[in-house]
């Protein structure tokens, strides 16, 4: 009881508090009309108080996406979206809507989240019931916001940033991923609503890994999420996204974009698990999941390196890329990609080696089970200029069961006679052998699925921050329940 | 407890086993006793590691007549974990490589799944690893061969050590070694036979299937049968593993034809 009670209050203290840790955006409770048209683009950036220059762009944005049609190369198949069947604008649901308690929840959900350890206070969040804080995630974020100053570390809703560093935000916005890039990311630029800022100084190691599962609110700011993050000369971060427990969202389309810029000798690590939901068994809902991200290594030895744990959607659109400006600048890509049942994911990487000696590493899994479909698609470019430029791909595809499919569809560019592009790639199932062999030593078929699998992934787990390797492990196994027999 | 421990570890009753439509074991009975340690010896293609595989319960062989009973409990249709839960284990002949798991974890995987279906708590990282220590400490293992993939870029004779390994450590009532002996020169044969011997006890009964003599020499059975098409042959003690080291199977053959 004593314990209850004082939980109860440092919730209240914070959620009193929140503005001043930043992780909360003010918005008042008011829903923009159903379509998108100039009015909806205006409408947002009115709300959110924003600069001229900011809605210029934004409108820009939006002319050019209405000259666009829809990228149709990937292998994946949906009906057409009804873009003017949606709302761009709406203020965080209040207590009366959604669910009021866990007993309103699916049960399927709840053991998941159960299976992966999270707390049921966390729990109440990722399902959308009404609480006023994460009382661990944000008192966690307290202690780390005042380490963060110290060292002028920026991190805090993209909306903030326009206010406190409205020249960074400008400078950067849009440098790497064009408002013309594509249909999605043109659609993003017009009506993002928020996402991430984030700003390491020159010469400071960010003294913890930033995370947007700090942010208490970030659950309406999922569809058209914008994320930004700049590291300054000799300057790192590790940034984490996302969550490995299923996120319940009534809105089919996400298009978020990320941007990230690094600088002389400046080093960013962006880790993802991307767990949104699939739909049913047979395909039914799930989220349609069409990112663009994309690094700059603008500066001399700089390096960005993605690493990815995509197992939910039901479509996934996602080509995390580099491009490697400054002389021995580094790109990597570290890839896992389940998909199950219905499932269908196109996602790989592009690596634009455009600077002398940069180099660039690919390492792609992919885990196709049940009816599911996947395509590894992939790109190096070797420019004129990269002289001494290198890649190494290596793109490994598992297959569970005789209904699924894995394609890999690399694309290698050299123009350059000094630069050297390897590609390995190798396609395998799950043996009757292994199967046996593990049942055999008392391991039940979907711990030894899952057993074979984690091992098959293990070179892209290890490079997940300790506190996502663990959790991630268990979602791949919770990915592919019910694909054996 | 003292129930239990008058009952057969192992009784099979005129066993038929078919794969694909043949039949290969064609009314088959053994009979083991708690402690006891018999060999299976018999020529190419006389169901010896049909015998092995159906008592583990691999999918693919039908039983088409006849009984397995395993501590007075029928074994038909039971799911090879839950056998390996109540303490069969089978050392394979081919033991599958399982690419980036590193053999603690699959161990640890095991050894957990095993407590938890017996009802005994899990063992944490730090009991675990104490206990593996004084496992290989006993049978002379490395730390290295731990850290590595499970039998990934093993040479034969790490293999079945590996497989003797995994025994010490899931400690099986019955424990079938399926040609533990094939790809072993003499060294590594000794070597896996003392780790075997390290593993005999009162409780533990053990099915050697053999084709040759040569690995009888280090671990001496108190029974020997000889298999061929399909049935048991002849039952002896351990000098008729040294007879058919002599005469070979060809007596069996002609007697079948």
């Amino acid at each position: 009881m004593a314990a209850s009670t004082q939980t109860a209050q440092q919730v209240q203290e914070l959620a009193d508090d929140k503005y001043k840790y930043g992780f909360v955006t003010d918005i008042e409770s008011e829903t923009a009309p159903k379509g998108l048209n100039e009015d909806t683009v205006r409408f947002i950036s009115a709300k959110k108080n924003e600069p001229e220059w900011l809605l210029a762009w934004r409108l820009k944005a939006f002319r050019h996406w209405l000259t666009m049609a829809e990228p149709t190369w990937a292998k994946v198949g949906f009906p057409e979206i009804d873009y003017q069947d949606s709302y761009y604008y709406s203020a965080p649901k209040g207590s009366d809507d959604g669910p009021k308690s866990l007993e309103d929840i699916d049960p399927e959900l709840l053991a998941t989240y159960e299976k992966l350890g999270i707390p049921l206070r966390e729990q109440e969040f990722l399902a959308g019931v009404a609480v006023d804080a994460v009382f661990d995630s944000v008192s966690v974020a307290t202690t780390f916001k005042s380490k963060l100053e110290e060292v002028g570390v920026i991190f805090c809703p993209i909306s903030e940033a326009l206010e406190k560093c409205p020249d960074l935000v400008k400078k950067y916005l849009g440098t790497v991923v064009p408002y013309t890039d594509n249909k999605h990311a043109t659609l993003n630029s017009a009506v993002f609503t928020d996402g991430s800022f984030v700003y390491i100084p020159p010469g400071v190691r960010c003294p913890m890994e930033l995370s947007t599962y700090f942010r208490i609110n970030a659950k309406n700011t999922g569809q058209f999420e914008r994320t930004l993050i700049i590291a300054d000369k000799e300057s790192y971060v590790s940034y984490l996204e996302g969550c490995t427990a299923p996120m319940r969202d009534e809105n089919q389309l996400h298009a978020a974009v990320v941007e990230l810029v690094a600088l002389d000798d400046a080093e960013i690590k962006y880790s993802t698990v991307q767990n949104w939901y699939p739909g049913d068994e047979n395909g039914k809902g799930g989220i349609y999941n069409f990112v663009t991200k994309r690094g700059a290594c603008r500066g001399r030895n700089s390096k960005i390196s993605w690493t990815q744990v995509e197992t939910g959607s039901a479509i996934t659109w996602k080509y995390p890329s580099c491009i490697l400006q400054g002389d021995n600048s580094v790109g990597e890509f570290y890839s896992i990609a389940i998909t199950n049942n219905c499932q269908q994911a196109d996602t790989g990487t592009k690596m634009i080696h455009l600077g002398r000696n940069t180099t660039s590493k690919i390492i792609s899994k992919g885990i196709s089970a049940g009816r599911a479909n996947q395509t590894y698609r992939g790109l190096v470019r070797m420019s004129p200029k990269a002289e001494g430029a290198r890649n190494f791909t290596q793109c490994d595809s598992l297959l569970i069961g005789n209904e699924c499919g894995a394609h890999t569809v690399p694309y290698i560019e050299s123009k350059n006679k000094t630069a050297i592009v390897e590609h390995e790639a190798t396609t395998s199932t799950i043996s009757e052998d292994q199967m046996f062999y593990l049942r055999q030593r008392g391991i039940p078929p979907e711990a030894a699925v899952a057993l074979v699998v984690n091992g098959f992934c293990r070179e892209v787990l290890q490079q997940l921050p300790m506190e996502f390797a663990v959790e991630a492990q268990k979602l791949v196994g919770i990915s592919l329940e019910g694909s054996v027999g | 407890m003292s129930k239990k421990k008058a009952k057969k570890m192992l009784e099979i009753k005129n066993l038929h086993v078919s794969v694909d439509g043949t039949e290969i074991l064609k009314g088959l009975d053994l009979s083991v006793n708690p402690g006891e340690m018999h060999a299976i010896m018999g020529p190419n293609g006389s169901g010896k590691s049909t015998l092995s595989h159906v008592i583990a319960g691999r999918d693919g062989y039908e039983i088409t007549g006849g009984r397995i009973i395993f501590q007075g409990e029928d074994l038909t249709g039971m799911a090879p974990e839950v056998r390996a839960a109540k303490g069969i284990f089978l050392a394979f002949q081919y033991p599958v490589e399982i690419p980036g798991v590193a053999n603690t974890t699959f161990l640890k995987e095991a050894l957990n799944a095993i407590r938890r279906f017996k009802g005994e708590g899990e063992l944490d990282a730090m009991q675990f690893v104490k206990m593996m220590r004084a496992k290989t400490k006993e049978l002379g293992i490395s730390d290295d061969m731990l850290k590595r993939a499970v039998n990934v870029g093993f040479s034969g004779g790490e293999k079945k050590r590996n497989e003797v390994l995994q025994m010490a450590v899931l400690n099986p009532t019955l424990a079938i070694l399926d040609e533990t002996d094939s790809g072993l020169d003499i060294d590594a044969l000794k070597i896996v036979a003392e780790g075997v011997n390290k593993l005999r006890s009162p409780q533990r009964s053990m099915l050697i299937i053999t084709h040759y003599q040569r690995l009888l020499d280090y671990i001496v059975p108190d029974k020997v049968h000889v298999l061929a098409h399909g049935k048991i042959q002849r039952t002896g003690g351990k000098e008729l593993a040294l007879e058919l080291e002599e005469k070979g199977y060809a007596e069996f053959d002609e007697a079948a034809a």
